[in-house]
């Protein structure tokens, strides 16, 4: 139950004052000045110096393999995700408990920690890699590589947005579904996958915004070649290296704004999704 | 408890089930998944890091002074990052359920914001405004003060990106529970310390505790936004992720799987207490409802 709608001069609830006081002194201190901090370094550039920096041909690349790998991989994550919260959910089987709690591991798991590893499994005498290299599947220090580890990373978002909203679907609809004469896979398709939809939403920008600013694994798997596996996370750090401020600065910001206009969209999306839906 | 519950649900639901061959084909891919995709990286890194006996593990970790170093700075400077994170957690959770005021679904809105930036354009943030080239470098340095290049860099870093657990937890739990019961407690002259520890803390124990914990996992394995204000300083502001890299750039397997193992450890911690606040807050629940019904 909401509370009621009191208005903070009427609430007679203590420390509005403290409270909003350390929240914005926070929020200023750690988020709003460095991020402003940000957008006045790139503000000193001009225009033409602006577009050197951020829209080379090295940055562009870059750009295009963060947004792509990191939707790739969400894709597959809404496609592995359901099924393992499909399988968790619907079935007794021996193993579920361990299975559902080690679905937890990428969360807790540093990410230096995960690209160690995927580093050294998918190479030529590694553990897959001894298997798939024959076969020309270049598990690490390829494009793949990324995209293997940011499934990693993003697949609890989606299991864990789905799997509470998969366990409280009603079966009443299944039954009047099947008692009408459809089979089980048109009821999954027609019946229980629309009304996961704004959770696979959800779980899709998770697992894409997981995606879009991992730096720390994906650093040791990439192999970090420029126009071949260099996400902006990388450049960005390259640039640093380099002493080259203003140019780090400005790629940022555009990796920040495609960012914030990806995860936007797919809520803006999300929410015209429901309105239709009602 | 847990479990019969669950069955029951399951049984009540009285769902037309799949075929047998279909349910062992889907359980099947998804053992799978799981296998390849978590539980092999998981085996390899022990079976990397205890290759040549616990002795030299051990060795790993205990003769390398930076190595050293940075253990002790993670498990120093991570918890300082939650606590902070946890004061302003119920700082802005207060405020921000408590009362309705002009600002706020900006603040909410705001507190996301650390999701969708990356971690390296965080660590990139603070080096603007307090590294040397900065807007306060060169003052807070005059000051005795430097941030970049030394741990409260790495503190800052750390805190920003774990900034949201806490409070993204507490929001809607305090939200849902409403503010009757300190509305109660004020009316009757409840002071603002027993309005928090005797009424709201312990509403809110177990959500605060699954934050702190979240946040902790985060605050040990944070690596892109403290890489970039670290400076790399072997034995002053390497942390553990960072001393990973450095090993296995060195080409120190060992070393590098030895560290990683610890780190593993402490995620594998996590996920043990995570599970363990699960079940007891399920087990009170049921508790609770079973006094209702009887």
């Amino acid at each position: 139950m909401g509370s009621p709608k009191h208005r903070r001069r009427s609430s007679p609830l203590p420390g509005f004052a403290s409270g909003l006081t350390v929240t914005v002194a926070y929020l200023g201190i750690l988020l709003i000045i460095p991020l402003g901090a940000c957008l006045i370094k790139t503000a000193s550039l001009d225009w033409p110096q602006f577009v050197a920096a951020a829209w080379s041909a090295r940055a562009r690349s870059a750009y295009f393999l963060t947004f792509s790998t990191s939707a790739i991989a969400a894709v597959i994550d809404v496609i592995l995700g359901t099924l393992l919260a499909w399988v968790l959910v619907r079935y007794e089987f021996p193993g579920r408990r361990l299975m559902d709690a080690v679905i937890d591991l990428p969360f807790a798991l540093p990410t230096a920690v995960a690209g160690l590893v995927y580093s050294s499994l998918y190479v030529k005498n590694g553990w897959f890699g001894q298997f798939l290299i024959p076969l020309g599947i270049q598990g690490s220090y390829s494009r793949l590589a990324i995209v293997l580890v940011l499934v990693f990373l993003g697949l609890p978002f989606v299991v864990r947005t789905i799997q509470p909203l998969l366990g409280s679907l009603e079966g009443d609809i299944e039954e009047a579904a099947a008692s009408l004469g459809a089979n089980r896979w048109q009821t999954f398709w027609r019946v229980i996958l629309p009304s996961l939809r704004p959770a696979l939403a959800t779980g899709f920008a998770l697992a894409f915004a997981r995606g879009l600013g991992e730096y720390g694994s994906v650093v040791f798997v990439s192999g970090n070649m420029p126009f071949k596996t260099e996400i902006a996370p990388v450049l960005i750090v390259q640039k640093l290296d380099e002493y080259s401020y203003p140019e780090a600065t400005a790629i940022a910001v555009v990796l920040l704004a495609g960012s914030l206009l990806a995860l936007g969209l797919i809520s803006w999306l999300e929410a015209r999704n429901r309105r239709y839906a009602s | 408890m847990h479990l019969s519950a669950r069955q029951t649900r399951i049984a009540g639901r009285h769902v037309a089930n799949e075929p047998l061959w279909l349910r062992i084909l889907l359980i099947g891919i998804s053992g799978i998944v799981v296998t390849v995709l978590i539980i092999v990286p998981l085996v390899y890194v022990f079976v990397q890091a205890f290759g040549n006996g616990p002795a030299a593990w051990w060795a790993q970790l205990v003769k390398d002074r930076d190595t050293q170093h940075s253990i002790f700075l993670t498990v120093v400077l991570a918890p300082v990052a939650v606590l902070l994170n946890t004061i302003f957690g119920l700082a802005a959770a207060w405020t921000l359920t408590k009362f309705r005021f002009r600002g706020r679904v900006l603040l909410l809105t705001l507190l996301d914001l650390p999701f969708a930036v990356s971690p390296v354009v965080a660590g990139l943030c603070i080096l603007l405004v307090y590294g040397m080239q900065g807007f306060l470098g060169p003052t807070l340095r005059e000051w005795g003060m430097p941030v970049v290049f030394s741990w409260p860099g790495l503190l800052m870093a750390t805190t920003f990106v774990t900034m949201p657990f806490v409070a993204r937890e507490l929001i809607p739990l305090m939200e849902s529970l409403g503010s009757d019961e300190e509305l109660a407690a004020v009316s009757l002259g409840a002071s603002r310390w027993q309005l928090f520890w005797r009424i709201t803390l312990p509403n809110i124990k177990w959500g605060l505790l699954f934050g702190i914990i979240q946040c902790h996992a985060r605050a040990i394995g944070e690596f892109g936004a403290v890489k970039v204000v670290s400076g790399g300083i072997g034995g002053q502001t390497d942390t553990m992720p960072l001393r990973v890299e450095k090993l296995f750039q060195e080409y120190n397997n060992p070393g590098s799987y030895a560290v990683a193992s610890v780190l593993t450890l402490m995620a594998l911690a996590t996920l043990a207490a995570r599970i363990l606040l699960e079940r007891w807050t399920e087990y009170q629940l049921a508790a609770m409802s079973e006094e209702k019904e009887g």
